[in-house]
């Protein structure tokens, strides 16, 4: 298969499909065998091969061994238990399990383990147990994986194969004790009665493992210097299932146990394999405290094993005891926390979870000074468990609040971008309760927001912090930390470069607005009168803020707000003059006018910052949305500017998450009524209403007009009529 | 248990693969796949047991080619890490140094070396010389 690419490959696996297929057509020919080899790795590349099925029931039928093989070989791969083909050949199973041939019928045993449905296991089950009991070592051995399979599928089939079972635990054949182990496991985990009959056989076991352990070197089982291990801990493993919950059996076993611990070689990992499977033995049944102790401290060997393989398998057993003998894995605290260093990830995950499980009142400070290091370098994917870890054991044995904190802190800047969001009201609720704190508190979380802005939850915390305690901010002294002056302006340019920073991203920007209007939210129910009616107009502009959701020139907001008293409650500076917010009193003008109404200078650059109206004149006219539907909002607002004259600016924007290109609009009006369109700002709208189109139209003696407009996403053509002007009678006909 | 074992190369073609779980053809493939890249993107220090969705994935590397055993959480990584080596081992003795070129053009018989040794998911049999036995016997069959 020298095929280069995707494609040519496709073309040639085609071309062999058909040739295969004509050969199969054919009648008996010597290269059958060989052409469904093909087809099995055709279909192992991973394209349709059904249409060798058939021919692999064909297979199975032929007396010869050669395609009998290829076809069982085929009938495995290609067949499972679903398709209807499986039943052609349950037939031939049954005839082969007692060929003469013990290779056949190793086959056919072989394909019944693997495919055999629930059926054809009810009704070979009997011929299984016969194998079991009266056959070669071979065939026995194959007959036990076998019975493993039926027991799987037929649960209660069990029972049958138990005795048969124990009987075979007298082999001396490696295989079929390797088998026959299997079987019990497979019987006794499904059954707990015959668990309970297995028990009896614990002697046996016992006896063969220290065969096993103990004998010189055998030829025929040595593996690096190890006899057997494969058997020893398919042994261990049931000496485990034995012994679980169990008194009498867990004594049984100890001095076994301890035996295979001190007599394995631990040089190679074959050794260690067996340590290991003896390890997870003795910590899962009620083995006395002195071999457990042996245990442990054979995982703190493997701990400063150089294979890195070792190491993790230590890590994850101790993790599964650090619960139980929280004493025996402090002894080896330190190898755990060195392992935080290593190069691998599974291994340093494995770390982080133990070390974060040993951390106690006695050790935190120098653990947690641990994992801090460990945070600032750790894989990405790692943070947000480590520092909501780190989180939970400050919690629980934190030695003085200010240590707490200061740990918090520190984690918010290293990796608080991945900081959970249920910690930042935990946090919240935290520092509200240090009260003797705050002060300190807010100092540190003022010095972080000056440094980084990026870390979405420090900046959520700050910001609030410097909501609650700015006056302990600005007042500049601090006993716990070196004294900074801090003005108003300072804290304004800080709270602008977030306000900013979040500008570009419109998403984010909901989230410390939210902040913002909460604590606005707060002062709207103040005593102070000026401060309740200025949190209530804070918060309309916000809601309308909301709506129109662009980004440039919020920021002059703050700036053109800031008002020269020496109030330093944040609200108030960011609140404006008095007469900034006033509702305007134009009827019926919606919430805009709010912002276009103002007399003090301030204010003047509001209007610049919503951009909607060319700068007002005068006597500032309202502007009406006059057509809302599928994202898209019109507003229309008009001025007089002469007796017949009026120039109405219609202003578009698009709230849906598409842009809108080729966007016009036309208009349309009496005959009474001339009309001239000036030329749009532009005709896209981009999504998200971050940028408008206003377009300027002058009409003289104005009476009807009506509107069409057109945008080609969508191709909607709609009308509105507008009746009458807003204002306009306030202002005159 | 053994859920599958593979051969995947560095190009990441499969040699071998064989499956003891059932799993759908058209979810092979994508398995396939990124079970390799897993394999593939770890570099030579590091751990030879990798946790990948619910079960654990034990991988060698020999030479261009990745042995990938995937297997239940139950089951004893460094047990499976020898059976590896030990299979290897017996491939080698059959093809006498066995190459990647050996499996390819040899694969049925690579399969039913594999089925001597592991069966349903199972270790059935370890010793080299048993393990060669019938297959030693097919190829006299076939000779003669």
């Amino acid at each position: 298969m020298s095929a280069r690419t995707q494609c040519e490959e496709r073309g040639v696996i085609q071309r062999e499909c058909a040739a295969i297929r004509a050969q199969f057509r054919q009648a008996d020919n010597g290269g059958r065998s060989h052409n469904l080899a093909k087809l099995l790795y055709v279909h192992m590349l991973g394209y349709p091969a059904h249409f060798g099925q058939m021919e692999c029931v064909r297979m199975i039928a032929s007396p010869r061994y050669s395609e009998k093989r290829v076809g069982y070989l085929g009938a495995m791969m290609l067949l499972d238990e679903k398709q209807d083909a499986s039943l052609l050949i349950t037939n031939s199973i049954k005839n082969d399990l007692s060929h003469s041939n013990q290779y056949v019928q190793s086959l056919a045993l072989c394909t019944l383990a693997c495919m055999g449905s629930a059926e054809m296991c009810r009704d070979l089950a009997p011929e299984i147990d016969r194998l079991l009991r009266a056959s070669n070592s071979y065939i026995k051995k194959k007959a036990a994986l076998c019975a493993v399979h039926i027991v799987r599928k037929v649960h209660d089939l069990g029972e049958l194969f138990a005795p048969a079972a124990r009987s075979l635990l007298a082999e001396k054949n490696h295989g079929v004790l390797h088998g026959a182990v299997v079987l019990i496991i497979e019987l006794c985990e499904r059954n707990p009665e015959t668990l309970e009959r297995f028990r009896k056989v614990l002697p046996d076991l016992v006896q063969i493992m220290k065969g096993l352990v103990l004998s010189g070197y055998s030829p025929e089982h040595d593996v690096a210097g190890i006899s057997d291990p494969f058997l020893q801990v398919r042994i261990l493993r049931l000496l485990r299932i034995l012994g679980h919950n169990n008194e009498g059996a867990s004594d049984a076993m100890n001095d076994l146990l301890a035996q295979v611990a001190t007599n394995t070689d631990s040089t190679k990992t074959v050794g260690n394999a067996v340590l290991y499977e003896t390890v997870l033995t003795v910590l899962d049944i009620k083995s006395e405290s002195g071999l457990r102790v042996l245990a442990v401290n054979i995982l703190g060997r493997f701990l400063l094993n150089n294979d890195r393989n070792i190491r993790y398998i230590a890590m994850t057993s101790l993790q599964k005891i650090v619960g139980t003998d929280h004493n025996a894995v402090q002894r080896h605290r330190g190898t755990i926390v060195d392992c935080l260093k290593d190069q691998d990830a599974s291994v340093k995950r494995r770390a982080l979870e133990l070390s974060l499980a040993l951390v106690s009142a006695s050790n935190v400070r120098s653990m947690m000074k641990e994992l801090l290091l460990f945070l600032s370098s750790c894989p990405a994917e790692l943070k947000a468990h480590a520092a909501s870890g780190i989180f939970n054991a400050a919690e629980r044995y934190a030695p003085s609040q200010r240590w707490h904190i200061d740990t918090i802190l520190h984690v918010l800047t290293t990796a608080g971008g991945d900081v959970r969001d249920e910690t930042v009201p935990n946090l919240i609720q935290l520092i509200t309760n240090a009260s003797e704190l705050h002060c300190y508190t807010v100092h540190k979380l003022y010095r972080a927001l000056l440094t980084d802005i990026s870390q979405q939850s420090l900046v959520q915390v700050a910001c609030w912090c410097i909501g609650e305690y700015g006056d302990l901010l600005l007042r500049g002294e601090c006993q716990e930390t070196e004294a900074v002056q801090v003005t108003e302006d300072d804290v304004l340019d800080a709270l602008e470069t977030v306000l900013q920073s979040h500008m570009s991203s419109p998403t984010r920007i909901t989230d410390n607005v939210d902040r913002i209007r909460s604590i606005v939210s707060i002062y709207g129910s103040c005593i102070d009168v000026e401060l309740q009616q200025r949190a209530v107009e804070y918060n309309a502009l916000f809601k309308k803020y909301d709506h129109m959701r662009y980004a440039t020139r919020c920021p002059l907001v703050i700036r053109s707000l800031r008002m020269d008293v020496n109030v330093c409650d944040l609200l108030d500076l960011l609140g404006g003059s008095e007469e900034t917010l006033q509702p305007s009193p134009a009827v019926g003008a919606p919430a805009p006018g709010l912002l276009i109404n103002t007399a003090s200078t301030a204010g003047g650059d509001l209007l610049d910052l919503l951009g909607v109206l060319e700068p007002a004149p005068l006597a500032p006219a309202p502007t009406v949305p006059v057509y809302e539907k599928d994202g898209v909002t019109l507003t229309l607002s008009c001025e007089k500017q002469s007796d017949t004259g009026l120039t109405v600016t219609l202003t578009a924007s698009n709230s849906t998450d598409s842009d809108i290109s080729s966007f016009t609009l036309q208009a349309a009006v009496p005959k009474s009524v001339q009309l001239h369109m000036k030329a749009p700002s532009g005709d896209s709208l981009p999504a998200r209403g971050t940028a408008k189109v206003t377009q300027v139209v002058v009409l003289n003696n104005p009476n009807k007009v009506g509107l069409t407009h057109t945008h080609t996403n969508i191709h909607t053509h709609d009308t509105v009529q507008i009746d009458s002007f807003p204002g306009l009678d306030a202002a005159g006909q | 248990m053994i859920k599958f074992v593979l051969m995947v190369n560095r190009q990441g073609q499969t040699r071998l693969s064989r499956y003891y779980q059932p799993v759908e053809l058209s979810r092979r493939a994508p398995l396939e796949a990124d079970v390799v890249r897993c394999c593939l993107s770890r570099k030579k220090d590091q751990c030879s047991f990798v946790e990948y969705k619910d079960f654990k994935l034990v991988y060698r590397q020999y030479a261009a080619l990745y042995i990938v055993v995937g297997v239940s959480d139950s089951e004893n990584e460094l047990s499976v890490y020898e059976l590896v080596h030990n299979f290897v081992e017996v491939l080698d003795k059959y093809f006498s140094r066995v190459s990647e070129l050996d499996i390819m053009f040899n694969l049925d018989r690579v399969h039913i070396i594999l089925d001597e040794m592991i069966q349903n998911g199972r270790v059935v049999e370890t010793n080299r010389s048993r393990v060669l036995a019938p297959l030693a016997a097919l190829d006299k069959m076939a000779d003669g």
